[in-house]
């Protein structure tokens, strides 16, 4: 049974229509990326997953429960760790503090976010603007670990990070990916993304227009859809 | 000068300051926190003064009262956010202006029709009767010393509840991002009933320790609003530690310039007119300094801002 399911996805901006019909799935234990060229709906769809933007129509549910309509933090708590565009690591609390503020029990502590991701460690006392970019990322995923999710959810995680950083990056994804976390990744580096990536949803102009495994995803797709 | 008059007013000062942050803080942290201009916390103090003094008229202890000013004010301010002040969040400042300025005399004619027109009286509890001798040989009223010593505690406990506590973390974070803690699993509705009801008790506590000082009558808040408003400009808005050093400033400079500045005058001019023109000028006083403070940190000394 799917973990998240997504099934005609419509969402509005007031009377501007974003999402046309979005579906997609994530299995338990499942990598899946979203992907698409920008402004195809990708972090709206995310957005109407976790209640930020209410859908018109269409469902989501989680671990077999319909959540569309809950409030966000409703949603979070049900076990969806998002990791935003933008990282918005809460910059007037330190590293502790980030990790600890929306923390809920499981077997991510303190102490294994660090181990994940030793930088985190050095900075444990410094206030999250005083971060790089590339801290402040995996703060965030550090942040969305620490609520325990049972899907973790990485919006353009690496973009605008330097090449090492992303490696840093990719490396973790792996890492969790190994460890059977369920992930739902929007990310641009084809290269990185497809090897690590068990299923792909392509968005194009707000829906669903491709998914299959990313051996599916020809090179001719792949420039129709992904293509600059 | 004499020494003990000084070292007296002074003091006088830091208890108006203790007094003005207990104001201050919570106006500061709903501001903060929920971007919400509550016109309305100085009705919060009044309802505050008004518990314990019936509260202590009928059970003969000022103790129980000062309890019942903290429960009636939370209680009162958990409700309002609930019924009123929650819809208010999204709306711009005018419209918040507007619905809290009716609470203000929804609640005033509430407590009106409640509690007659008449003052209560509360008085000092017998502990804190008396004073203490001053370096000097001037005397000073326990119950004043009493009220700085618990305006420092309540400092040092909200100090330690936002900068240790995971409420606080929270609150914090609502402070900078709220759809983003929302997004995480906390819930801010609730988070957000909490700050006010918590900016509601310090305001209660506020009115009932003031009660024994002065007379406790509908209105009685909106002079002290006023005041906390200068407050939290002048430390910068959001920031607790900012409260704490503008109420003490606010407390001593309003206090010191009623004292000293007709005094200065008269060695300028006559009697009667250095005593005019110096309580004229001490009434302007703190808003001459808010605006001086404000033309060098237009966010206010310790802005919350990261």
């Amino acid at each position: 049974m799917s973990l998240l399911g997504v099934t005609r996805l419509e969402t509005f901006y007031g009377a501007s229509q974003a999402l046309f019909g979005v579906t997609l799935e994530v299995g338990e234990g499942e990598v899946v990326a979203l992907m698409g060229r920008n402004g195809m709906g990708k972090t709206t769809t995310i957005r109407s997953i976790l209640g930020l933007e209410r859908p018109r129509t269409g469902t989501v549910s989680f671990g077999g429960q319909p959540i569309s309509g809950m409030r966000p933090h409703r949603i979070a708590r049900l076990g969806i760790g998002l990791v935003p565009e933008g990282r918005r690591c809460f910059p007037n609390l330190t590293v502790l503090e980030n990790l600890l503020a929306a923390a809920r029990p499981g077997d991510w502590t303190v102490t294994r976010i660090v181990e994940l991701f030793p930088r985190l460690g050095e900075r444990r006392g410094q206030y999250a603007n005083t971060l790089s970019g590339g801290e402040q990322q995996m703060l965030a995923i550090g942040r969305a670990l620490m609520t325990n999710p049972r899907l973790l959810v990485l919006d353009e995680a690496t973009e605008g990070l330097a090449p090492v950083i992303r490696q840093d990056i990719w490396a973790a994804i792996r890492t969790l990916k190994g460890r059977g976390q369920s992930i739902l990744v929007v990310d641009k580096t084809l290269s990185e993304l497809l090897p690590v990536a068990d299923r792909c949803f392509v968005l194009e102009k707000g829906a669903t227009v491709f998914s299959g495994p990313p051996a599916a995803l020809t090179a001719e797709l792949q420039d129709r859809y992904l293509g600059v | 000068m004499q020494l003990p008059l000084l070292l007296e007013q002074l003091l006088n000062g830091l208890q108006l300051g203790v007094m003005l942050f207990l104001m201050a803080a919570g106006l500061t942290l709903i501001f903060g926190v929920m971007g919400l201009i509550n016109l309305a916390h100085g009705s919060l103090y009044m309802i505050g003064a008004f518990a314990c003094a019936s509260v202590a008229a009928a059970t003969g202890s000022f103790w129980i009262g000062l309890a019942a000013s903290l429960a009636a004010a939370a209680a009162a301010g958990a409700l309002l956010e609930m019924l009123v002040i929650r819809r208010l969040y999204a709306r711009d400042h005018l419209d918040q202006v507007l619905a809290t300025f009716a609470l203000i005399l929804i609640l005033s004619e509430g407590t009106r029709w409640l509690f007659g027109s008449f003052p209560l009286y509360l008085d000092i509890p017998p502990l804190l009767q008396g004073a203490v001798p001053l370096p000097g040989g001037g005397q000073y009223q326990l119950y004043r010393l009493a009220i700085i010593g618990v305006g420092v505690l309540v400092a040092v406990g909200l100090y330690w509840l936002i900068a240790r506590t995971r409420l606080g973390m929270r609150i914090r974070a609502g402070e900078s991002d709220r759809e983003m803690i929302g997004a995480l699993g906390v819930d801010i509705s609730s988070l957000y009933t909490i700050v006010f009801a918590l900016g509601a008790a310090l305001a209660g506590f506020a009115g009932a320790l003031v009660g024994a000082l002065q007379s406790v009558q509908v209105g009685m808040g909106e002079p002290v609003l006023i005041l906390a408003f200068v407050v939290i400009v002048i430390g910068g808005i959001g920031s607790i530690k900012g409260a704490l050093v503008g109420a003490i400033l606010v407390g001593v400079v309003d206090t010191m310039g009623r004292f000293l500045l007709p005094q200065i005058l008269a060695l300028m001019l006559p009697a009667a007119q250095a005593g005019m023109a110096g309580a004229a000028l001490a009434s302007m006083l703190i808003y001459i300094v808010m605006a001086l403070i404000l033309a060098l940190r237009p966010r206010g000394l310790f802005s919350a801002e990261a």
